[in-house]
């Protein structure tokens, strides 16, 4: 297809207002311009003339030349073919797709807060320190840890720095531990950052139950191993009832315990992991604490550590002091033990303001009312799932999210992508699907507190109907999504022959 | 509570259904003695408007580019951001989806995704870009470690050149891995001193920031010349992205692995996050690539369309043996630098940079031209570069503060040789008069 | 799932490899249960050219949309040749894996090795009990 063949599809396409849209590149036409500059104040320098032969780059010919109204029409356009919490359900397991409040998205675009440098000094940037200091307050208070860091930018990095300083803690020790236990419905990003940090991972499998027995890890226990990775609850949605004794055991070998606070939305008000023995867990803020989710991101993965593990935090760590002037607060970057810095700056600054709006506007009552409704909501849909098609693999009461098995559909043909699929006909994001490992055909549903119980009921419908059809008119599932601007793609075709960026076509 | 529809009618119908007689009973699994028998320890909550008022007392207490004068920059850039960026981007629709795993509903993201993609790859004169990293810091570290994979080697050497929080990260990366860090010093033009010399064949690479941290520009075919004579990659590291408009593309001069921060592109400074970083590479070298990638495919009607391609790359398939651990991108900040490089644009991004080097130049003139300041480092420079100031940097840079100046970075802690200095960027955002009372209030003429 | 193919004529490794020995130059596939399992191959890495193996080393890395997969060398020597047509058509394992989807020859260090793989209906048991 030419390029003047694509811009003639943009436009009306004989489907109301829904709009194909080229790439930027192939809508450039030349001349036009999105920008705006001063009069320049000084004289105007000739790059050639001053910097070295050979450093000054020739036209920068692929970037686009737009007007702004065509560029706010093809990114609005782009934007139409997404789905968004803002739509409706996304019940993305393990991701916490909650509301993201309007409130922390004002806050944030505040010129003190957004305009604000990372670098200037101290005392010009007091309200910003105040309100990291207090978020670190506010997060270790509602799990139990004694000091939090906020650097870390997701909660990938977060791991990489927990991980770091169980490490640390180890070496300051003179103990070389060369072992993480990972049970086997950990994300995959656990093993990863234990890899990261030079160590062998011992994956433990989970009981019948779908949580961690004390004797399985007791087991894989002995003095080379460092610590051991929990996500509670875990990825199948069980709060590991074990979790205190399972400390106790590493404990008593010298090894350490790592909390993956990916699921803390289950737990605000109800329980704080720091009081069943784990040392040091992360947050992400953009599942718990409300921050957007922006696509991929950004995230933001605080961390927070019992005092034990405190002399390892990350550089630099902000410090209250309350002088003649009232509190006054300041960056400590001599840390001796520290594991050093992961971030170039604060971290993600523009999450905390966001998650400490969020806080500021729940309370202690609001925070566990969520966890509450979150918990119901899940329960809720395992419930109404309970005797349907869809088999329940371990069916006990959740936390806030659950996992269905479509095992069952499998004669139809049917398998658990297309119905994946053809939820997004029904007008859903689909849940997790093969996730985690250990259960066939699973798909994870975490619904969250900010949905009402008649669009979870929705849901279980349009769950309960796809099941039916798949019985009916399997084809029909199997071919989903029917009513996107996209239908399935081709993965293989990407993936054998990468096309990662556009090039022009070659003059025919 | 107005984030949570449920009411007590609905709590009340769905606890019936579930079968159980109350709330307390859904966390009958967690032991007694795990349970917390108090409230969290949070302050109270407040109204919508409370929190508004409470937080923008609070964000006054911050200096920023709306209320001084902005010279600082080390890292972190006060350029302009149009107003359609933040209209975009506070789409729900962009600000409210998660990474586009179901490509049918993700378009809009992917699309962006390639976009940005091949704008990188145009800028740094490299083959493939990823959807981008946390920051420009651990781009640099997990450049890095891509190249230590490539090579299968574990030297490292970075130039002094780097920005000092670079230098942090990247240690904070390699510390687990048997890896060792050499650094090449500064010479006496502010560039680095020739490189060759620490090079040697278990060399995995050699790290260089272009434009230096100190501003210079640094010699980029000599240091791929040291490099690749021994076989080793050259990994280049820009801080100020805006230099990329102007500099030969450094994926001209050699480099194998071109990373940075894009914060430049539009991105708010916002006290230093969220920023966007960029990682980029020659084909071959695709699959030791961490992140996320965006390919061009088509779908079962033949029409073309994007996907998230290459995953077995990443940890959520490859696990402990996966090229990173890193799982979301800076989606939204990329969009932002998507969308600020479509309205800059071809001929905009060019002539932003130029009005960046002429305002630097400017005020270098009016530096040598005034008593008590000077200019230490002789080499070129693009839009930041070093003063040498009279007294100390603190009394210069209060000086400035007093007249409503944020003066730039204090150099004693970094660059001890150069004390008392101050490293001064010049955005489009400073004028030719915020210049001459900077460079007034930098020498104490004015008193 | 479509019927196994296990010819009879070659050798097999527990790793899912093949083998097909000529006077001491053993020719290296992956079998058809492997690449069914897998799904669509999109990319295949290979070794060099005179790379000596140990028995049960990691000497390449197999790709689908979805998974990955090391593979082993099921016997030790040296790296003679490789299919260079994978790079374009990693394909050609999913079309035939006993053919033109070959990966790499090995000169065998040690004969008897051979006599260490499995045969034909000794590697179909090994597939039926993993199904099941």
């Amino acid at each position: 297809m030419s390029d003047q063949d694509r811009i003639s599809e943009v436009g009306n396409t004989g489907a109301g207002t829904t709009y194909e849209e080229p790439l930027l590149f192939e809508l450039s036409r030349e001349g036009r311009a999105g920008y705006s500059l001063p009069e320049l104040d000084v004289p105007r320098v000739l790059p050639e003339e001053i910097l070295p032969e050979g450093s000054v780059r020739e036209d920068l010919k692929t970037l686009p030349e737009l007007s702004e109204v065509e560029i706010v029409r093809h990114f609005t356009r782009l934007s139409t073919w997404n789905a968004a919490v803002d739509f409706g359900l996304y019940p993305l397991g393990s991701c916490t797709m909650k509301y993201n409040p309007k409130i922390n998205e004002k806050i944030a675009r505040i010129p003190g807060f957004l305009l604000a440098h990372p670098r200037q000094p101290d005392a010009l940037l007091q309200g910003f320190l105040e309100l990291c200091y207090e978020l670190e307050s506010q997060l270790a208070a509602i799990s139990g840890m004694d000091r939090v860091t906020l650097q870390p930018a997701a909660g990938a990095q977060g791991e990489l720095a927990g991980i770091m300083m169980i490490r640390a803690y180890h070496e300051a020790r003179d103990e070389q531990r060369t072992k993480i236990i990972i049970p086997d419905t950990a994300h995959g990003t656990n093993p990863a950052s234990a890899a990261l940090n030079g160590y062998k991972v011992v994956e433990v499998p989970s009981s019948d139950e779908g949580i961690l027995s004390p004797e399985a890890v007791a087991g894989a226990m002995d003095d080379d191993v460092a610590g051991i990775m929990v996500t509670n609850p875990n990825t199948l949605g069980f709060f590991e009832e074990h979790m205190t004794a399972i400390s106790e055991i590493v404990h008593a070998r010298g090894g350490l315990v790592y909390g993956d606070g990916a699921n803390l939305n289950a737990l605000m008000g109800v329980a704080r992991p720091g009081d069943l023995g784990i040392d040091v867990m992360h947050f992400n803020l953009h599942k718990t604490f409300s921050t957007p989710h922006g696509g991929g991101g950004p995230g933001s993965g605080p961390v927070g550590v019992k005092n034990l593990l405190a002399p390892h935090l990350p550089t630099p760590v902000i410090q209250k002091e309350v002088g003649a002037e009232g509190p006054q607060f300041r960056l400590e970057n001599d840390l001796p033990h520290s594991i050093g810095r992961l971030h170039g700056n604060f971290g993600n600054a523009g999450m905390f303001v966001r998650a400490y709006t969020y806080l500021r506007s729940l309370g202690p009552e609001g925070l566990k009312h969520c966890s509450e409704m979150a918990v119901l909501n899940a329960n809720y849909i395992l419930a109404r799932l309970r005797g349907t098609p869809y088999r329940i693999p371990f069916d006990r009461t959740v936390m806030h999210e659950c996992i269905v098995s479509d095992a069952e559909l499998s004669e139809t043909g049917v398998t658990t992508a297309d119905i994946a699929k053809r939820l997004i006909d029904h007008g859903y994001h689909p849940p997790t699907t093969y996730f985690p490992l250990i259960v066939p055909g699973a798909l994870m549903i975490e619904p969250t507190e900010t949905e009402s119980r008649e669009g979870l009921d929705r849901f279980v419908d349009a769950l309960l109907s796809i099941a039916e059809e798949a019985k009916t008119d399997p084809d029909t599932v199997r071919t989903a999504p029917h009513h996107t601007r996209r239908s399935r793609m081709d993965e293989t075709k990407a993936a054998r022959h990468p096309v990662l960026k556009w090039t022009p076509e070659p003059p025919t | 509570m107005r984030y949570i529809p449920n009411t007590d009618r609905d709590i009340e119908h769905m606890l019936e259904v579930i079968g159980i007689p109350n709330l307390e009973a859904l966390f009958a699994t967690i032991p007694e003695s795990d349970r917390l028998r108090s409230p969290i320890e949070v302050p109270p909550s407040v109204s919508e408007f409370e929190v508004l008022r409470e937080l923008s007392q609070m964000a006054a207490r911050n200096a920023n580019s709306d209320t001084h004068d902005w010279f600082l920059g080390a890292g972190t850039y006060a350029h302009f951001c149009p107003s359609a960026i933040d209209a975009l981007v506070s789409r729900a629709e962009f600000l409210t989806a998660y990474t586009p795993y179901q490509p049918e509903i993700s378009q809009g993201t992917l699309q962006a995704i390639f976009e940005w993609q091949t704008m990188i790859c145009e800028l740094t004169g490299m083959d493939v870009a990823n959807a981008s990293m946390y920051d420009g810091a651990s781009a640099a570290a997990e450049a890095v470690l891509m190249a230590m994979r490539v090579t299968r080697r574990s030297r490292i050497v970075a130039t002094q050149g780097l920005s000092p929080t670079y230098l942090e990260v990247l240690r904070t990366y390699i510390d687990g891995l048997e890896a060792e860090l050499i650094v090449v010093p500064r010479g006496p033009d502010g560039r680095s001193e020739p490189i060759a010399p620490y090079v040697d064949s278990e060399t995995a690479c050699v790290i260089v920031q272009q434009p230096s941290f100190l501003g210079t520009l640094e010699d980029l075919p000599a240091a791929a010349q040291a490099a690749h004579d021994q076989s080793a990659q050259l990994v280049v590291t820009v801080g100020e992205a805006l230099s990329l408009a102007l500099l030969t593309p450094p994926g001209e001069q050699g480099a194998d692995i071109v990373c940075g921060e894009a914060q430049s592109f539009g991105v708010p400074m916002s006290i230093g996050g969220p920023h966007v970083g960029f990682l980029t590479t020659r084909k071959e070298c695709v699959r030791q690539l961490p992140g996320r990638l965006v390919g061009e495919t088509v779908d079962s009607e033949g029409r073309r369309g994007y996907v998230l391609t290459l995953a077995t790359r990443e940890q959520h398939i490859r696990r402990e043996r996966a090229t990173s651990n890193i799982c979301t991108n800076q989606g939204l900040c990329l969009l932002m630098a998507t969308i600020y490089l479509a309205l800059m644009g071809r001929r905009g991004l060019r002539e932003l940079a130029e009005i960046n080097l002429s305002k630097a130049e400017y005020a270098k003139q009016r530096i040598r031209a005034t008593e008590g300041l000077s200019l230490p480092l002789e080499a070129p420079t693009f839009n930041e570069f070093v003063v040498s100031v009279p007294d100390s940097a603190d009394a210069a840079l209060e000086r400035a503060l007093n007249a409503g100046i944020v003066g730039g970075l204090k150099l004693d802690g970094y660059a001890p040789d150069l004390t008392p200095s101050v490293l001064v960027c010049t955005t489009e955002l400073v004028s030719a008069q915020a210049i001459d009372r900077l460079v007034e209030a930098l020498s104490g003429s004015g008193r | 799932m479509s019927e196994t193919e296990i010819p009879a004529n070659l050798k097999y490794s527990a790793e899912d490899e093949w083998a097909r020995d000529e006077e001491g130059r053993v020719t290296i596939g992956i079998t058809h249960y492997a690449q069914d399992q897998l799904g669509d191959i999109v990319f295949v890495e290979l070794p060099e050219v005179g790379r000596a193996l140990e028995a049960g080393e990691v000497f390449g890395v197999i790709e689908s949309v979805k998974a990955v997969s090391d593979l082993y060398a099921p016997v030790a020597g040296e790296i003679v040749a490789i299919n260079g047509d994978l790079e374009s058509q990693p394909e050609l394992v999913n079309a035939d894996c006993y053919g033109s989807g070959w990966m790499c020859v090995i000169q065998l260090a040690d004969k008897s090795e051979l006599q260490s793989l499995l045969d034909a209906e000794a590697y179909g048991r090994h597939v039926q009990e993993r199904d099941h």
